[in-house]
């Protein structure tokens, strides 16, 4: 809480205090004489009115001076000058001085939201240390840095630009950019990512990246400028907020001089007037609407997802369909060894052993996968594989490899190359794999199955989403049809366009955009390579991965900080929550006011209603929206 | 020359007032006034931009009198 709302609280306090004490006194009657005199009643409740109030009085006065005249405080000092005319005097003051509760709750309210959301961007690097040619080093704001400066990061700093490290060695903790707690390792001749905290070694490293180019200030500015794209029901509320206090002021100026001529009743006219006014202020509305929706931004930023502004999120909340990029998004983008079946009478570890021997120089993913698989079985035993035994290998395009080793010809391919070579194999059968035969010198020893594996909890996340009113998910791969329907069936996702160039993406998306039933809207979901065209044309663009290509994280409207897709399942549900409790507001506070409008025009409806129309309106819709900061951080 | 100073402005519906106003002053291209992050952003000539700038606060001074720039 800032010294200002501090202070502002304690008077609000004390005038609460002094009107509790005159309202008893009066009410119970324990001190007749000083309440029979009108005057003096006026001088007492003036007491708490001008405590409360005078900031208010001070800028209705500005406001007059300038043209302001529409502002809540002109309106509050209108209403609250009319009921002290019309005689209701704690009214007036009780008024004056719920409304700066009212006021003090929403800065308390929006100060509390931006601390949890200034809180997660406590990224921001405050000076980076220049190495000057002579070997000195100066302190300088990152903002000074220039494309090819040479900074000194010493252990704990955080790392003011985007660079590539000339020396030295240590972890670099990227949590606060990606919620991923295992630390990078940084060595010469890597990129380091600006907002990230060195670990224990020093490092040098050559700017590549002015500061305000670099990551730290585009995610900062990025979160700065999502409360700045309003959503529609933000835009909706601003225009009725433009209508509707002149309205209302017309109203009450009707309600005073119409009725007042006709019957003569000034009084009662003028105080039914007056709880118009009180009415008047949009305030409740004007708030609680982008507040909710602040609240939401802030509530995901927590769960590792940045969403680019708010309309997106109301976007995200409608969503019906999502097109996804399988290979690195649903699945992990690497190859690996999932199964091993080997002939009768051979180990597990002599297929792999045989198929590594032969794989061993070669840098293919595939042959890659089957080393790491053979690595891992060795994994405690002495034994290395030397690649030193591999004495000849012949490449067969298209259908495996030849190697000769310890001298033995090893063979490993698909069926043709077994066919070659006269091994009698068993034919596998698994759409979703890559498969490997091997052979040892026309011997079949087995085959390897390979397989980009599905991340694990791409199933679950499909199905949350689903929950979450999805109601079509497509997927989209450039791989052959049959390991994409494969695949497309253990995930359950509803339809799989395969073999696919990056060009057709896009139009497959612009297909689906044009072919969605009904009003929901589509999304998106790409790891970032080549995707930015599809990002820009879906309704909701989601890149995957903050270190992803800068490209995507631009063209994207959703940036899921790491590659856990989780976070969209999450990210949705509270787009619901916030679009539900702006709604909600909104519903509450215009039935509310309505109702109190009527009822105040025929003088049922009291001052004390009108306040409560106003205030206890705005504060509970502001509880309501502080709700979303509750859901809780998975980081 | 665009330039951000932390800001403090009281509510939304005065941000955007200020912002406008601070719009229409001479040789500012864009303003903006972030009620939530309590940012006034400026963008405004080169040669005369510290000037603008103390015009800019005057005018959202005149409209919200608790408007005020941390330079």
């Amino acid at each position: 809480m800032s010294g200002k709302l501090k202070k502002e609280g304690k008077r609000i306090l004390c005038a609460i205090v002094i009107l509790a004490v005159l309202m008893i006194t009066e009410k119970t009657g324990a001190v007749p004489a000083v309440f029979e005199n009108r005057i003096l009643t006026l001088v007492l409740y003036l007491i708490p009115y001008l405590i409360a109030g005078a900031d208010v009085l001070k800028n209705a006065v500005l406001g007059i001076m300038h043209g302001q005249m529409m502002d809540e405080s002109f309106l509050m000092t209108i209403a609250t000058i009319g009921a002290f005319i019309t005689g209701e005097y704690e009214e007036a003051a009780a008024v004056m001085l719920f409304y700066q509760v009212g006021e003090w709750f929403q800065s308390y309210a929006v100060g509390k939201s931006r601390g949890s959301i200034t809180e997660l961007m406590n990224i921001a690097p405050e000076s980076a240390n220049l190495e000057h040619e002579d070997g000195s080093i100066e302190e300088i704001d990152p903002d000074d840095v220039e494309i090819g400066n040479i900074l000194v990061i010493r252990p704990g700093e955080k790392i003011p630009v985007d660079g590539e490290v000339l020396t030295g060695e240590s972890l670099v903790n990227t949590a606060a950019l990606t919620g991923e707690s295992v630390p990078r390792t940084a060595r010469p001749g890597s990129q380091v990512i600006s907002g990230c905290v060195n670990g224990e070694g020093l490092l040098r490293i050559r700017a590549l990246k002015a500061y305000e180019d670099s990551t730290v200030s585009r995610i900062l500015e990025m979160v700065e400028e999502a409360s700045e794209k309003k959503s529609k029901t933000e835009a909706f509320i601003t225009r009725f907020a433009r209508y509707y206090t002149p309205a209302v002021v017309f109203g009450a100026l009707a309600l005073a001089i119409i009725p007042s001529i006709v019957t003569g009743e000034w009084m009662t006219w003028i105080y039914r007037a007056c709880t118009f006014l009180v009415i008047s202020c949009p305030c409740a509305l004007v708030i609680s609407v982008p507040l909710a929706f602040f609240g939401g931004i802030g509530a995901a930023s927590k769960n590792g997802a940045l969403v680019k502004g708010s309309n997106y999120l109301e976007l995200l909340a409608s969503l019906e369909t999502v097109v996804s990029d399988k290979t690195g998004t649903l699945t992990e983008g690497s190859f690996r060894v999932t199964e091993v079946i080997p002939a009768a009478g051979v180990s597990e570890e002599e297929v792999l052993r045989a198929a590594a021997a032969a794989e061993g120089l070669s840098t293919h993913p595939i042959a890659k996968s089957i080393c790491e698989a053979f690595a891992k079985t060795q994994e405690g035993k002495a034994e290395e594989l030397s690649e030193e035994r591999i004495t000849d290998t012949d490449n067969y395009a298209g259908e495996g490899l030849t190697a000769v080793v310890g001298g033995k010809t090893i063979a490993v391919g698909n069926g043709r190359l077994m066919e070659r070579f006269g091994a009698a194999y068993t034919p596998v059968e698994d759409a979703a794999s890559t498969i490997c035969y091997v052979a040892e010198d026309g011997r079949y020893l087995g085959a390897v199955l390979i397989s980009d594996t599905i991340k694990k909890d791409t199933k679950a996340v499909i199905a949350a989403m689903k929950e979450q009113g999805v109601k079509n998910f497509v997927m989209l791969t450039g791989d052959h049809r049959g390991v994409a329907e494969a695949v497309g069936r253990e995930i359950g996702v509803d339809k799989v366009y395969a073999e696919l160039l990056p060009q057709d993406k896009v139009a497959r998306v612009e297909e689906l955009l044009k072919g969605g039933e009904g009003s929901g809207a589509t999304a998106f979901i790409g790891d970032g390579i080549n995707d930015a065209p599809v990002l820009m044309r879906a309704d909701v663009g989601i890149a995957m991965g903050m270190m992803g290509s800068d490209a995507a994280i631009e063209a994207a409207d959703l940036v899921i900080m790491d590659d856990d897709l989780s976070r969209i399942p999450k990210v949705m549900k509270i787009a619901r929550k916030t679009v539900g409790i702006s709604k909600q507001n909104i519903v509450f506070a215009l039935a509310v006011k309505a109702l109190i409008l009527v009822l105040g025009a025929f003088g049922i409806a009291n001052m004390w209603a009108a306040v409560f129309a106003d205030v206890g309106v705005a504060v509970l819709c502001i509880l309501n929206a502080m709700r979303l900061l509750a859901v809780k951080s998975t980081i | 020359m665009k330039k951000k100073f932390k800001c403090e402005i009281d509510c939304a519906n005065c941000a955007a007032k200020v912002e406008d106003a601070v719009r229409k002053i001479e040789g500012v291209t864009d303003a903006k006034v972030n009620f939530m992050m309590q940012k006034f952003t400026l963008e405004a000539d080169d040669a005369s931009f510290d000037e603008i700038l103390q015009k800019a606060i005057a005018a959202g001074k005149k409209i919200e009198p608790d408007f005020s720039v941390e330079i």
